[in-house]
């Protein structure tokens, strides 16, 4: 293991501009890739793994496939129920940062993330947090690095915080239009039910209880429709972007909104997540209009899979926290060697809310 | 006791122009907020570690963000250090003033903007209570998470730069799980929004980093936070162990079993036997130490998780077990707890609070350790736990009247915090780092990740004016300290991933 750290550091050394990746399995995420690519694969394996401590250590070549059935193998599980979109490594589950079906309910995976060992981009091997569940010594620089997509350094190891799985699953679906599935969603999150995935398409609300038996039976009883799903296939196919709404070459974008926003309107039905909070939209769409829609509900747009990446696949910073984006990536990656442009290359076009912001990273 | 705050500073500011600063800040704020008279000055000398004092050159309390901004402008422009401050109930002298810069005060910016229920959301200004955001969302069914024991008085503003915890972080999280958005001012004056109110925002998660930065790399003036449904039921199992060790592994056990409580938290005989008398909550003295359990839900939910805390507990070897029976009696197995760091104070003319985290597994070995340094130094300890995340707070008690007291404290201290590192653990799980344990920084961090937070540092406050001497040590101080990191091969539990 440790000849492989050397072989990155020496690769570091010559300068050239690098791609890290892990299964390739987000190739398609984020601006277009550049750079020679860093294969992860080969420093792989569990570091740790201690259940009454509720924390897993792997390095980042470790398949989250890997990850997940050791995991179970004692009862627990990640909660922020990561896609795999093929064969994920648990780096690059953390570098991209991308949350499944349970987000709204148990958290992000920025907010399982205890503990990082970077390679940065002067080929420093650093320790941030630890397997400690409260650590606030220096800054949290773990949780930056979560969807940082390769450009801050190597994720050379995760220390991550763990949950037990819940005793009792069931889902229920229930005819609702897209407003009155909102207004439902925002109004049982605030009540103590045990609610642990939404999702609203083609005029049904399909809601998922995770949690103690009689508290899953009782909700169950309260919230009515009907129990369908006895599997939990709806979700598996949810999680992995394999449902018919996903299907196909047109372009996918996500917006990401607060929760209660009412119906956005951009030709196409969207389909729900998170309580109202993440809105996935089909087509090819105006990016320009998609981003002004987002801005102005106070939320921000993304081109998930497909589309033409020229018009910015991330939402513009604003010109000041664009500008601390490039001071903080300085820090990291001095040399610029990795991920160039991934995240923070600036779009052709600006939003209303961004004009005049020109820069390039 | 006090300590005036004489200890050798890592920047010198020394050449700042006082007098030339308060007539620039005169012409900028209201003379109310403006403090420049020694006895008014006082106040703010220290902040809840009383140990360390400092006057500063003014104290400044903006009622406004323009007038933050303009505060930090004329300090930016004069090279003034700035220190914010929130209600000053901090336990690691975060708040302690530079003796050549402004404390800025955000006391006065106390409002709460906005309050939406349907969202789950709260816009509140930094000054604010983290307790009377609980008490407006409570018309609601909604509560703020978070629940340091200081919530009666402290400030979101200065949860926000701690990443202040609480006994419900195990299972609510903490600071940086439930605020979703914040207004920064840099130290340049310009404004930053970071985050939103969705659940995610484009780029780095600016707002992970912001949270616990310690006053180092700006200061916020608005802040979303996000809002919980109030459980509908709470109840606390308090078990009593003839044996600390038989106490500890009852918190690792109870996870194995895949519960995760509430809340979990543990006392020492030590503790009980100082809080009994003071709060009558009715603990178990003749335990060597004592678990409470909380469980929250729904009342079939509560019910399925007490059954299944009481039997982890009995298996464990608890020698009495009791459940809450009703509100009342929950929340005076609580009122112990919650007093116990007054307690303390009632029985020993001082005490010192210590923060160190470890991995729950390791907290009998921890609390043997202690009960050795407790002979060596001749010093008793209180121990009270936040448990089930392996947070500590070993409150050491002394005598600062007593000739070289406050001296064998800040060793034993030190020891209890190094140690916590050698567990893998951290030197503090939730006060923070600010003055008091700078130098043991230099145990937990090697020299690369010390550069990497002064590079994170220099990104957003160049010349170093926010804050200093905080949080994180220079190179030099780490050298002259002496005590540099523990490299991984000289540990005493080299398996040990070590982050």
């Amino acid at each position: 293991m440790e000849s492989i750290l050397q072989e990155w550091q020496e690769r570091i050394r010559q300068g050239k501009p690098l791609r890290i990746r892990g299964g390739g399995s987000k190739d398609f995420y984020g601006q277009a890739l550049a750079g020679d690519v860093l294969e992860t694969l080969p420093y792989r394996g569990i570091v740790t793994y201690e259940p009454t401590e509720l924390v897993i250590a792997a390095r980042c070549g470790t398949p989250l496939t890997e990850v997940e059935a050791v995991l179970a193998a004692r009862g627990q599980m990640l909660a922020f129920e990561p896609p795999h979109f093929g064969a994920a490594t648990i780096g690059g589950c953390v570098a991209a940062a991308l949350s499944g079906p349970r987000r709204a309910s148990a958290g992000a995976v920025r907010d399982f993330v205890l503990g990082v060992k970077l390679m940065d981009g002067a080929g420093r091997i650093l320790n941030f947090g630890g397997q400690v569940m409260k650590n606030v010594a220096g800054y949290d620089v773990s949780r930056l690095l979560a969807g940082s997509l390769g450009t801050l350094g190597i994720l050379l190891e995760v220390s991550l915080k763990v949950l037990p799985r819940p005793a009792a699953e069931a889902t229920l679906a229930l005819p609702a239009a897209q407003d009155a599935a909102l207004a439902l969603m925002n109004r049982w999150a605030g009540q103590p039910l045990p609610i642990s995935a939404t999702c609203w398409h083609d005029e049904r609300l399909t809601v998922r209880l995770s949690g103690a038996r009689a508290a899953v039976t009782s909700a169950l009883a309260k919230l009515g429709g009907e129990v369908v799903d006895a599997g939990g296939k709806f979700w598996a196919e949810l999680r992995e972007q394999r449902q018919p709404f996903f299907a196909g070459e047109t372009p996918l974008w996500r917006l990401s909104v607060p929760s209660t926003t009412s119906v956005v309107s951009l030709g196409a039905e969207p389909l729900i997540e998170w309580g109202g909070a993440q809105r996935w939209f089909r087509g090819a769409l105006d990016a320009e209009v998609v981003r002004d829609v987002a801005t102005r509900v106070g939320g921000h747009a993304t081109l998930f899979r497909g589309g033409d990446k020229s018009v910015g696949v991330f939402q513009p910073q604003s010109p000041g926290l664009l500008a601390l984006h490039q001071r903080l990536q300085r820090g990291f990656d001095p040399n610029g060697i990795f991920g160039r442009g991934r995240l923070l290359s600036a779009a052709t076009t600006t939003s209303a809310a961004d004009n005049g912001r020109s820069d390039h990273a | 006791m006090q300590r005036q705050h004489s200890h050798q500073q890592d920047q010198d500011f020394s050449d700042v122009d006082g007098s030339g600063l308060i007539a620039a800040l005169s012409a900028l704020l209201p003379a109310e907020a403006l403090l420049t008279a020694v006895e008014d000055l006082k106040a703010y000398e220290c902040d809840g570690l009383s140990a360390y004092r400092a006057l500063p050159l003014a104290v400044a309390l903006p009622e406004n963000e323009a007038q933050v901004i303009g505060v930090l402008r004329t300090c930016y422009q004069r090279g003034v250090p700035v220190v914010a401050r929130g209600a000053g109930t901090g336990l690691s002298g975060g708040a302690l003033p530079h003796r050549h810069g402004v404390v800025l005060s955000l006391a006065k910016m106390k409002r709460i903007l906005s309050l939406d229920p349907a969202a789950r959301l709260a816009v509140v200004q930094p000054g604010v209570r983290n307790l009377a955001i609980t008490e407006a969302a409570a018309p609601h069914g909604l509560y703020y998470a978070p629940d340091p024991s200081s919530q009666i008085a402290c400030s979101i503003g200065g949860n926000i730069a701690e990443n202040s915890g609480g006994v419900h972080c195990l299972k609510y999280g903490l600071t940086v799980h439930n605020v979703v958005r914040i207004r920064l001012v840099t130290i340049d004056g310009e404004v930053l929004e970071i985050g939103n109110h969705g659940l995610d925002a484009p780029g780095y998660d600016v707002l992970a980093l912001l949270i616990g930065s310690e006053g180092l790399l700006g200061v916020v003036t608005e802040a979303t936070v996000k809002l919980t449904p109030k459980p509908e039921l709470a109840q606390v199992v308090m078990a009593s162990f003839d044996d600390i060790e038989k106490a500890g592994d009852a918190v690792a056990a109870i996870i194995a079993a895949g519960i995760i409580p509430a809340g979990l938290e543990m006392m020492d005989k030590a503790a009980t036997a100082a809080v009994e008398p003071f709060v009558k909550a009715g603990y178990d003295l003749n335990a060597d130490a004592i678990l409470l359990c909380e469980s929250d839900g729904t009342p079939e939910e509560v019910a399925e998780e007490v059954a299944a805390m009481r039997a982890v507990l009995q298996q464990s070897g608890a020698t009495e077990i009791r459940v809450s029976r009703d509100e009342a009696e929950r929340v005076r197995f609580w009122a112990g707890r919650k007093a116990a760091f007054p307690a303390v104070g009632r029985i020993s003319p001082d005490y010192y609070c210590m923060d160190g985290t470890i991995p729950r597994k390791r907290i009998a070995e921890m609390l043997k350790a202690i009960a050795a340094m407790e002979k060596k130094y001749g010093l008793r300890c209180a121990n009270v736990f936040h448990a089930g995340d392996g947070n500590l707070h070993p409150l050491i008690m002394y005598d600062a009247n007593i000739p070289g007291e406050l001296e064998r404290t800040e060793a034993f201290g030190a020891e209890i915090l190094e140690l916590s590192v050698k567990l893998g653990g951290t030197i503090t799980g939730e006060h923070g780092v600010g003055f008091e344990k700078i130098n043991a920084m230099c145990v937990q961090f090697a020299s690369e990740e010390l550069a990497a937070f002064h590079r994170i540092k220099s990104a957003f406050d160049a010349k170093g004016l926010l804050n200093p001497d905080k949080a994180v040590p220079t190179l030099h101080r780490c050298a002259e300290f002496g005590r540099m990191h523990v490299h991984a091969g000289q540990l005493s539990h080299p398996e040990l991933p070590r982050f």
